[in-house]
Parts: C-alpha cells; structure tokens; sequence
C-alpha cells in the first residue's frame, strides 16, 4: 500500500491518494487545456486500487474551480469509484463548496445524479 | 497606413475595458491573462460569487479560443490562427467579447448549436448539460462541447452571437457574453 500525490499548480489540483487508508483527496483548481492527459495517472490508479481496495473508501473533492473539460475527467474518477463502491468497498464522495458558490453545488449535485455512490455535500465558510 | 491610436483608446476608454489581447492563443498567455485578472477582480472588491462567475466563464471562453486554433488551422497562416479576446465592466455587468475566424464550411452547425442552446430554460440547460457530460464524446485534447452550455447556464443569459463573412474560405465568428450581478 502506498500513498500516490500530485503537486497542485495554478491550473491544476493537489492530488493525494493513499491506498493504505482508502483516502482519495482531489483539491484546489482543475482548469488545464489538456485535462485528459492530467487525470490519466489518478484513473489509472484508481483501476489498480479496484483490484484490492479497503473496505471503506473515502474522497474528498475540494475544487474551488474546474472547466468543463475537467469535468467529463472527473466523471471518469466517479465512473471508477463507483466500479469501486459495487464491488465492495464503501465510498463516500465528500463534495465540498463555499457557502454562496451556488454553482459549486450544482455541479455537485449534477454529479450525485448520475453517479451511483452516496454523495455527502459538504458546505464551508468562504 | 496609421492607426488612429486614440480614437482606439477612445472606444476602449468608453467600453471600460479591463483587458484585450489579440494574436495567437497559446497555453502561457491564457494562464497570465487568467492571473492578471484574478488579481484585478481582487482589486475590484467582488463579491466571491461574482469573481468565481466570472473566472469561470472567462476560461471557458478562452479555452474555446484555445482549442479551436488547431481546429481551424494546424498548419495556417499566423493570421488565420489570430483570435482576439476583451473584458469590459459597464455598470455592475461584466462583458466577455471573443472573436475568432471560423471554415466556412462549420458555420451552419455552430449557429444551429448554439440557437439550439438558446431556447433552452434553466432547467432544460441542466438536463441538457447532464446529458452532454455522461453520453458526449471528448476530443483528444479535451474539448467535450460542454463550454457554450456551462457558459449559458452560468450567465444565465442567451449566448449573443454573430458570423461576419470574409471570404470563400472563413469567416469570423464573435461572441458576446454577459455576465449582470
């Protein structure tokens, strides 16, 4: 078990994801030109951790702001853990938004309405 | 020939615009003009729900620009790569203008998208949006047709456009976003 991260730049978010405790944490901007090649590592990940996952898996996604190219990628993570949740890992997405950011929390909710895993919409002061 | 350099300024000055850049859009330049005007809606004072408004539809704009030069032209003339971009603040609204040349050829299908686009409520953006994101194919570099559709729910505004002919091969494809508080 290992603890996989990816430093956070202005376009893009700190990844940090560690298999041992079944921690997925996704924070900070996602609004790379080239999101495909970004998220690549993390679904590929995520398919390794499928094989063997822990018996309860948590994700925190804190994005202050994602584009719309991020958001078909993130979906891609959601389609996996939700492959995850099925096959027997418990998986809580955690949604993080500032109070006010009312689109923040659509797209949270967007999210919640087509991904098959218990969604929790987690609200934070500004 | 010179340009009239103040009558440019003059209509800049009476727009009230806070930035505008016209050339090739590369990945550097869209994170320095993001950066710079982060900062001055910083400077601004905006409300944190105006600010996050605006940077997001601001990269979505941008970020078309980006992905449509290699669209139109991998292998153009620097001035069909060309795009210009401009933001205004009038009142309390925000202005995004964007403008790019466009084949011919892909004219009728971006209009029709695009009224398409604009008949739709909010509500109907929503599914819309849901739809495009779980079933839509995303091109290799990451473009996913969700961009006009984030940017009309986002504003809730009609996405107010127009194509100027140039000439048998291109036009130019312009697009005015509003964003009130």
């Amino acid at each position: 078990m290992e603890t996989i991260s990816i430093e956070g730049t202005p376009k893009t978010p700190t990844i940090t994801f560690d298999t041992g405790k079944g921690f997925l944490e996704i924070k900070g901007r996602s609004i790379p030109e080239n999101s495909i090649e970004f998220y690549k590592p993390l679904v590929d990940w995520l398919e390794k951790y499928a094989g063997k996952p822990q018996s309860v898996t948590n994700v925190n996604i804190q994005l202050e702001y994602f584009n719309t190219s991020s958001s078909k990628c993130i979906l891609d993570v959601f389609k996996k853990l939700e492959a995850i949740n099925k096959g027997g890992s418990q998986v809580t997405i955690n949604w993080y938004y500032e109070e006010d950011d009312e689109d923040m929390l659509e797209a949270g909710e967007d999210y919640q309405a087509i991904i098959n895993v218990p969604f929790k919409m987690v609200q934070v002061a500004e | 020939m010179m340009l009239d350099i103040y009558d440019f300024y003059d209509k800049m000055e009476r727009n009230n615009i806070m930035l505008s850049f016209k050339g090739d859009i590369t990945s550097e330049l869209l994170t320095s003009i993001l950066q710079i005007m982060e900062s001055k809606l910083d400077n601004l004072q905006e409300e944190p729900k105006i600010k996050k408004k605006v940077y997001n539809v601001l990269v979505e704009c941008l970020q078309n620009l980006y992905h449509h030069m290699d669209e139109i032209a991998p292998d153009q003339s620097d001035k069909i790569r060309s795009a210009i971009f401009m933001i205004g603040k009038i009142d309390n609204q925000y202005n995004i203008i964007t403008g790019n040349y466009i084949n011919n050829s892909g004219v009728e299908s971006l209009k029709k998208r695009l009224e398409d686009i604009n008949l739709l409520s909010k509500e109907e953006l929503k599914e819309y949006y849901k739809l495009v994101l779980n079933n839509g194919e995303m091109s290799l570099k990451g473009g996913g047709g969700l961009g006009m559709i984030d940017i009309a729910r986002k504003t809730g505004e009609k996405l107010n456009f127009s194509f100027f002919p140039v000439d048998d091969k291109y036009s130019f494809f312009s697009l005015n976003i509003k964003i009130s508080q």
